[in-house]
């Protein structure tokens, strides 16, 4: 065993970020003092981004089963059933600090790395959405972070050709240094076809494929799993660079081996590169992998086992194939102008061995690596404690004085950053290539056809920090309610979800009780609604200068539509009736209201009933699988007159005519939690009047509450309200032309 | 009729052209592959869309000196015989020379990706039968390099010949600055050779075939070329 | 072994939005005196080659034919 005489000293243990029970861990498996490259390698298998040893006991509390599911969590992308023959393969990924220092590559090789994430199952990307999260939009950092994130992204998506269809940003000042890029990719798979991440069949060879090995991103995946420092930007090494066409020329290759039966097992060198992907391929396969360093493709000279087994260059691949078949391989990688390269072979023995210049480097037994249930493993069982600020987090109602400015009011928040138009984004984005874009972005939920099959799938990633940061239950809850609620308002069934958790540093008790507060409200969400959980990504130590982050899980949601009738937000027609789904309750707490005009960011966040939520994505549904439903859209930030607002204004942006409304509404309740409030469980729907009472029948059979509050048409949006606990009136009454520039403006200007 | 798409390492809108002309539009094509030379059995080919070896140095830069453009030169001397070259597919052709000019960076430095309107101002093309002459089509846009540039003779003779098809306008028609989305010298979208059989356009009229994706406009520009070469 | 250095920038008068992005920060920052900013690309070639002038001529013929298009960009070289 050689370890270019380098002693292994606490000083480098600890630059490897292990503790030293971990560490002692690791002498006990070897029974010896490892090597510089076994420490690597056991460092970067240990992080909590390899190894998930924080959360994986929380993450047992979701839901993970039913009969949609054809793939679960474990494997690098989850799948779910579609049709007789085809499966969905998706899945979302965080490349937060990637893109916090450089955020054009950052935000490039993340939609990179979960483009093969999919592909490497067998299945061919149709979408990919991102969910982005920067501090204020004014300020300095965002004004750096903000369109280079957005290029990276359009850059890297556009060229491989796969749609950007939908996704949202969010402005909060907590992500001022610590901006959240998560995307999430969706596939089409065969089911015949399905390929996983393993090692199996003893002499089989194992393939490199892709760009060559470089320095860049050496322990990337430690780098993820620390906070983000002032002296830890100057690491600029862990930038990696992205080459989408040699990913396009990758997934091409991929699919075409496939198809042709080359591969047994295949996974994506992400992070950890070829120490994670060997690793976890022989984990699966209980076999165990020997590589020879010597053969790894170099971008650059004098690269040692160390540098190379930690390398995050992008663009790679590990393959296994049958022995004998390399020669097929090699041809259909030469059509696409790349190589195979054998760089060791399956053995029996479960342990890992790399090899260099005839030296035995590292021999790891495989399982302590990878396997959180072995007893030699790192599994963190931490308890979490109740933050002190949760203690005072309410608003006091009578604090806040009622409004009687309704109209500047809607002025401000729909030219809000977190309200206003997004355009200048997702424009940016190629979101019609493929030719199955059926609902372009700017509407709740993005709608794609699938070819040849008599199915659309809606999709929609959402996640609200805020509301997580001041109860984290009900944030958890409510993501999952809100990203269902938006595939149910297109007319589509909810069936299973991905997930982001972007939190701050879990080793400390009051983030922990966040993260596992998050999860519960996230897994009795996903219980109820029936959507379980494929899979995911988790996200610790994202802080800032100002500590840590706002809790941000995100939720990417799945929906299906057999046949073709789904809907759009916007309205439709005039002199159609226009009716609120759900019920109004005098909730302020965490809304866009409180926080752009009275400057608080408090509590309570609304209340989540998650039966009501069931019944009301249901009639929705229904109603639109029956044909009278021509708009709908789903209540959330800026409560009630914001979408309506939105029902007004957006038509344009999907080529058609914006039509104004006239509402009157009869309340007791204060105004401003009536309108602006962000009470959950409601949806905006229109029907021509001739439907209205079937409609009516509809609610009625899921017993939810159906309110017709008025009709559409003229070019002005008209709110009255008759309030009748002070026996008053007020009113909203302004053209969507000057809502419109508002909305388009707000932030487009950033961008 | 027999129409080819043609398909170079980072073509990304090949199986689009695919689906606009076999599935929706019932003609017989196939894919060629960027090394195949033998491409005489086809009436029309289309050069798509996408990244031709990720654009890196220049747009189409690069494709222009694969094995299939060697063929394409002698394939649009013959007589009918049809190029349609779309957004990356326009720049290659530019690139190569079969049409004029050269593609700049969008003048806002941003990939833009949306629906436009483009005037037709010559009606009297293959590409063009079906449509009346001045008629809008609704036609989606996406692109980082649109900003179409050629010397002052060029554009000229361009405009003397009859050469400038598409001009992007607003939906009726008029051209102004404020209709360009890109900076396009004299907002222009898409010009024909003199021989009129190689069309080369930025919008994406694959992209236009459904009322679902926002337009059948698209159809229209495939179907005269279609008929046009039925008929002749 | 000779070492080709190759500058390709856009010709006078093609207007280059890049450049004209760039001096406007230029100027945004302080830099008053900011006449123009033009962007090109810089090309490194290492070839393998004794005679001086075929050189030459391969990579004049290089940069005609691949490194620079004629429409808009004009190059100039020099070899080590």
């Amino acid at each position: 065993m050689t370890g270019y005489n380098i002693k292994i000293t606490d000083e480098i243990i600890k630059e490897h970020n292990l503790k030293k029970d971990e560490y002692e861990l690791i002498l006990k498996i070897l029974n010896r003092t490892p090597t510089i490259v076994e420490l690597g390698i056991f460092s970067a298998m240990w992080s909590e981004h390899c190894s998930y040893k924080h959360s994986k006991p929380v993450l047992k509390k979701l839901p993970t089963k039913g009969k949609y599911i054809l793939q679960g969590p474990g494997e690098n992308a989850g799948i779910i059933h579609a049709t007789k023959n085809l499966g969905i393969a998706f899945k979302i990924e965080s490349h937060n600090h990637p893109s916090a220092v450089e955020p054009f590559q950052g935000a490039a090789t993340g939609v990179g790395g979960i483009l093969r994430d999919v592909f490497t199952m067998g299945a061919r990307p149709i979408a990919v959405l991102d969910s982005l999260r920067f501090g204020n939009p004014e300020s300095k950092n965002t004004q750096r972070l903000l369109p280079s994130v957005v290029k990276g992204i359009a850059f890297y998506g556009n060229c491989v050709g796969i749609p950007t269809v939908g996704g949202e940003t969010v402005f909060e000042d907590c992500y001022e240094t610590n901006c959240l890029v998560n995307v999430m990719t969706i596939g089409t798979v065969e089911k015949k076809k399905i390929k996983k991440g393993i090692a199996k069949g003893i002499g089989n060879p194992v393939i490199y494929i892709g760009a060559a090995t470089g320095r860049d991103g050496i322990h990337g995946a430690s780098f993820a799993s620390a906070e983000l420092t002032a002296e830890n930007q100057e690491r600029r090494s862990s930038v990696q660079v992205a080459d989408p066409f040699m990913e396009k020329l990758l997934l091409e290759a991929t699919l075409e081996l496939n198809d042709k039966g080359l591969i047994v097992g295949i996974q994506d060198m992400g992070a950890a590169g070829l120490t994670s992907s060997s690793v976890e391929m022989a984990n699966r396969g209980k076999v165990g992998i020997e590589l020879n360093i010597d053969k790894v493709p170099k971008r650059e000279t004098g690269m040692n086992a160390y540098e190379v087994m930690l390398s995050e260059s992008q663009e790679r691949m590990l393959m296994i194939t049958e022995k004998g078949k390399e020669k097929k391989v090699e041809k259909v990688l030469k059509k696409w102008g790349l190589h195979a390269v054998t760089i060791g072979k399956v053995i029996k023995k479960p342990y890992i061995i790399v090899k260099e210049k005839g030296k035995v480097v590292a021999e790891i037994p495989v399982a302590p690596l990878a396997d959180s249930n072995h007893k030699f493993f790192p599994l963190k069982r931490q308890k979490g404690i109740k933050p002190k600020y949760l203690e005072n987090i309410n608003i006091d109602y009578n604090l806040i004085p009622i409004p009687n400015n309704i109209e500047d009011i809607l002025i401000k928040l729909i030219g809000s950053p977190n309200i206003a138009c997004k355009s200048e984004i997702w424009q940016q984005y190629d979101h019609m290539v493929r030719t199955n874009t059926w609902t372009l972005p700017g509407s709740d939920s993005a709608v794609i056809k699938i070819k040849g099959e008599n199915l659309l799938i809606a999709t929609s990633v959402d996640g609200n920090g805020r509301y997580t940061y001041l109860d984290p239950y009900r944030g958890g809850a409510i993501a999952v309610a809100e990203a269902a609620r938006n595939v149910s308002v297109s007319g589509a069934t909810p069936v299973a979800l991905t997930n982001c958790l972007n939190f701050g540093n879990p080793e400390d008790p009051e983030i922990f009780y966040q993260f596992e507060k998050a999860i519960e409200g996230m897994a009795d969400a996903a219980k109820i609604l029936k959507t379980p959980v494929t899979g995911g990504n988790v996200s610790f130590y994202n802080e800032g200068k100002d500590g840590a982050i706002y809790p941000t899980p995100i939720v990417g949601m799945v929906g299906f539509i057999k046949g073709t009738r789904y809907v759009k937000q916007y309205f439709k027609d005039s002199e159609d009736v226009i009716l609120l789904l759900g019920q109004t309750k005098d909730e302020l707490g965490a809304s866009e209201y409180l926080k752009e005009i009275h400057g608080l960011i408090k509590g309570p966040v609304p209340e989540i009933d998650l039966k009501l939520e069931s019944q009301i994505q249901k009639t929705i549904r229904n109603g639109i699988k029956a044909g009278i439903i021509k708009s709908a859209h789903d209540i959330s930030k800026g409560g009630l007159a914001v979408a309506l607002a939105e029902c007004c204004i957006t038509a344009k942006l999907h080529g058609e005519k914006n039509i104004g409304a006239f509402i009157e509404i009869q309340s007791d309740i204060r105004i401003d939690s009536l309108l602006f409030g962000e009470t959950q469980s409601r949806i905006i729907i229109t029907t021509s009047k001739k439907d209205l009472n079937t409609m009516k029948k509809i609610a009625a059979q899921n017993k939810v509450v159906l309110t017709e509050i008025g009709k559409t048409g003229g070019d002005r949006l008209i709110i009255n309200i008759d309030w009748a606990a002070k026996k008053c009136s007020q009113k909203i009454n302004i053209k969507i032309t000057d809502l419109e520039n508002i909305w388009m403006n707000g932030v487009n200007k950033y961008v | 009729m027999k129409a080819g798409v043609i398909v170079f390492p980072g073509s990304n809108c090949d199986a689009d052209c695919m689906w606009a002309l076999q599935d929706i539009l019932g003609v017989n094509t196939e894919y060629i592959w960027h090394e195949n030379k033998n491409i005489k059995k086809y009436d029309l080919i289309v050069i798509p869309g996408g990244f031709s070896y990720g654009d890196y140095l220049r747009c189409g830069a690069i494709a222009r000196f694969a094995k299939v453009m060697e063929s394409i030169q002698e394939f649009s001397s013959k007589k009918n015989k049809f190029i349609l070259g779309i957004c990356n597919g326009f720049q290659i052709l530019l690139e190569a020379g079969l049409l004029p000019g050269a593609m700049l960076m969008n003048k806002t430095l941003k990939f833009i990706c949306r629906y436009v309107n483009i005037v037709t101002e010559n009606n009297m093309t293959p590409f063009t039968g079906k449509m009346k002459k001045g008629q809008v089509l609704r036609i989606p846009i996406a692109h980082n390099e649109g900003n179409y540039y050629c010397d002052e003779t060029t554009l000229n003779n361009l405009i003397k010949n009859d050469c400038v098809v598409f001009r992007y306008s607003d939906e009726n028609g008029s051209v102004n600055d404020n209709t360009n989305p890109n900076g396009a010298l004299y907002n222009i979208a898409g010009i024909i050779n003199k021989d009129g059989n190689i069309l080369g356009m930025m919008p994406h009229p694959e992209r236009a075939m459904i009322k679902e994706l926002g337009s059948t406009d698209g159809r229209l520009i495939f179907e005269s070329v279609i008929k046009y070469i039925k008929n002749n | 072994m000779a070492h080709a250095k190759i500058i390709v920038t856009l010709k006078d008068g093609v207007l280059d939005p890049q450049g004209k992005t760039v001096k406007f920060a230029l100027e945004k920052m302080g830099y008053k005196n900011i006449e123009d900013v033009r962007i090109g690309k810089y090309i490194e070639i290492e070839i393998k080659n004794n005679n001086r002038e075929k050189l030459e001529k391969e990579i004049d013929e290089i940069c005609d034919k691949l490194l620079a298009n004629p429409n808009i960009e004009k190059y100039k070289f020099s070899i080590e």
